[in-house]
């Protein structure tokens, strides 16, 4: 029967290994020949974009890449569903936008700030997914 | 109660049952939403209410577990707390930190990550506070007479889960890093450390109610917490299937995701197992209901709930969808609440001196959650299905198919209602036990 310190040994062992083993996963999938993350096209707007992104936790409501709170649509795709001149309608509008009765935040962006995160959604949606891309996104109805 | 500075937990229990409530009102707040009535929306808009709920639950949670671990260091390492004052200034601290950020999210003052949305000011803070919190314990612990396993795996997740708060602090300029990271703390805590910390109190409860050999108890935990690493860590890949990384994740994710239900299966086993080993009938049958509850429910929602949606060829379809609060719900009341409902209910009696072990308000408080909680987990289940078939592979718009399932969101209220009324149940139980007292020292059924 299984001892107390060979148990020790297993919780010990298994931790380490596996640890080890999720770094060295983690360091791959970020090394240059593996990465899908569309690094190289991340722009300055991009990073600003992302910033107005967090600074109003979105992702409090919308989901993005998948992540998020399921309380409005799915942005990762929203560029190549709504086109840019309906988000930016949205993003600078003083009042609610409640389109079908569900609420938005007026936010009232500026111009230059809706022309950052409109860079953002350009830029996440060029972003390799594994194929959730296609699913997320009506236009895809065709590759399913 | 053994030792006089163990009453500190009472505080940090008071602290979490506060917090647990206002999350509960929070929730309705954002189901209320959901089936169409957002009249709050302009004081307290969705993002506002979700941000609230998900961090009171992170709070009231770490708040109970620093109460378990003020409650049983003592006990484990026979001395007492090595500084019962700055327990108290820790305490403090975490309730003005935590009170801080929740009003700041309602003047859009936040930093928009899922589950981490503290500012990054006050993210200081917490791990100051965190560390005077671990420096108590593990001072308490090496001074003391003996270090228990118990103890120890106890220790090493309360310090491993503020090592992990470190990567959540880590600035990117790519979301899909940002995201990558975030799983560090978020999956590596809750499938991961958070699971040591459940594994300790749940160790130091079976010891207690069933008077099994510790021993033999300690020796499982072990096993345990093994294959909780041994599938956690790498189970963090279901979080990386679809988020714009390598493929390798949806392999190395989807083989040990389907392996991470054995390490809740081998937890309610083992808690079952040695309820039926136990020669000694410890007189508080209430804590050991929530604690084998516990076991139990952590194993269908955490562990059965989550393979159901982690399968890589299951969640191309499920993620991002309300199928994840249908797993997040059940899992973190069976695997987290139930453990420090659990732990309040065995020290409670303890810490006051008043042995209300046995109660219909006790019961009614354990049923009714329980039932509560579940009906709440198949409104989501049933919400969330639709919603993964209309929208996903009808590819209706996402306002059309919100338009479909507000009902589901109708009978989750209703539920909901249920689960309010067993908590405020167990609450009023909180209340009549009164204040921890000295006197409380001697009359310890141990």
């Amino acid at each position: 029967m299984l001892s107390k310190k060979q148990a020790r040994a297993f919780f010990l062992g298994g931790t380490v290994v596996t640890f080890l083993i999720f770094i060295g996963l983690t360091i791959y999938s970020f090394s240059k020949s593996q990465d899908q993350s569309n690094d190289e096209n991340i722009t300055e707007a991009v990073v600003r974009g992302k910033k107005l992104w967090e600074k109003n936790n979105c992702m409090g409501c919308h989901t993005i890449l998948g992540e998020g709170a399921y309380y409005a649509p799915e942005l990762t795709k929203v560029i190549e569903r709504r086109g840019e001149g309906y988000i930016k309608a949205v993003l600078t509008t003083p009042v609610d936008w409640a389109p079908n009765g569900r609420k938005m935040v007026a936010y009232g962006f500026t111009g230059e700030e809706a022309v950052d995160l409109i860079a953002f959604f350009d830029w996440i949606g060029d972003i390799d997914l594994n194929g959730f891309d296609t699913v997320v996104s009506p236009l895809a109805k065709d590759d399913n | 109660m053994k030792y006089k500075s163990q009453k500190v937990a009472y505080w940090f229990f008071a602290l979490s049952m506060l917090l647990f409530s206002l999350q509960i009102i929070y929730g309705f707040i954002m189901g209320f939403a959901h089936a169409g009535f957002d009249g709050l929306h302009s004081f307290i808009p969705f993002n506002t209410a979700r941000a609230v709920h998900t961090n009171l639950l992170v709070v009231w949670l770490l708040s109970g577990f620093m109460g378990a671990a003020y409650y049983i260091i003592p006990e484990e390492a026979q001395r007492e707390l090595v500084s019962v004052k700055l327990a108290y200034v820790q305490l403090i601290s975490l309730a003005v930190v935590g009170v801080v950020a929740i009003v700041g999210y309602h003047f859009n003052i936040w930093e928009g990550r899922k589950f981490l949305e503290i500012p990054r000011g006050l993210d200081y803070l917490v791990v100051v506070n965190v560390l005077l919190f671990l420096g108590l314990i593990l001072a308490t612990l090496f001074k003391g007479k003996r270090k228990t396993t118990t103890a120890l795996v106890l220790s090493m997740g309360l310090l491993f889960a503020a090592l992990l708060y470190l990567p959540g602090m880590l600035p990117f300029d790519s979301q899909v890093k940002d995201s990558f990271f975030r799983w560090w703390v978020v999956h590596l805590w809750v499938e991961g450390v958070w699971e040591l910390i459940m594994g300790g109190i749940l160790s130091f409860l079976l010891i207690k109610l069933t008077g099994v050999d510790r021993e033999v108890i300690e020796k499982w935990l072990y096993v345990i917490v093994g294959l909780t690493f041994l599938s956690g860590v790498l189970g963090t890949g279901h979080h990386y299937y679809y988020i714009g990384v390598n493929k390798i994740w949806l392999i190395v994710g989807g083989i040990f995701s389907a392996l991470e239900p054995l390490a809740f299966l081998a937890m309610a086993l083992f808690a079952v197992n040695m309820y039926r080993k136990g020669e000694k009938k410890h007189p508080n049958n209430l804590a050991l209901y929530w604690t084998l509850g516990a076991a139990i429910v952590s194993f269908i929602g955490a562990g059965l709930l989550g393979f159901a949606h982690t399968l890589p060829q299951t969640n191309l379809y499920t993620h991002g969808t309300l199928v994840t609060a249908m797993h997040g719900h059940l899992a973190f009341w069976g695997a987290y609440a139930m453990i420090v409902l659990a732990i309040i209910s065995y020290s409670l009696p303890n810490m006051t001196g008043r042995k209300l072990y046995e109660s219909t308000r006790g019961r009614m408080a354990f049923w009714m959650s329980n039932i509560g909680m579940i009906g709440m987990t198949v409104a989501f289940g049933v919400a969330g299905v639709v919603q993964v078939y209309l929208e996903r592979k009808l590819k209706m718009e996402f306002m059309e198919v919100q338009k479909e399932i507000e009902i589901h969101f109708v009978v989750l209220i209703i539920c909901a209602t249920l689960f309010l009324t067993g908590i405020a149940l167990y609450i009023i139980d909180f209340i009549k036990h009164g204040k921890p007292t000295d006197e409380a020292l001697v009359a310890t059924v141990d």
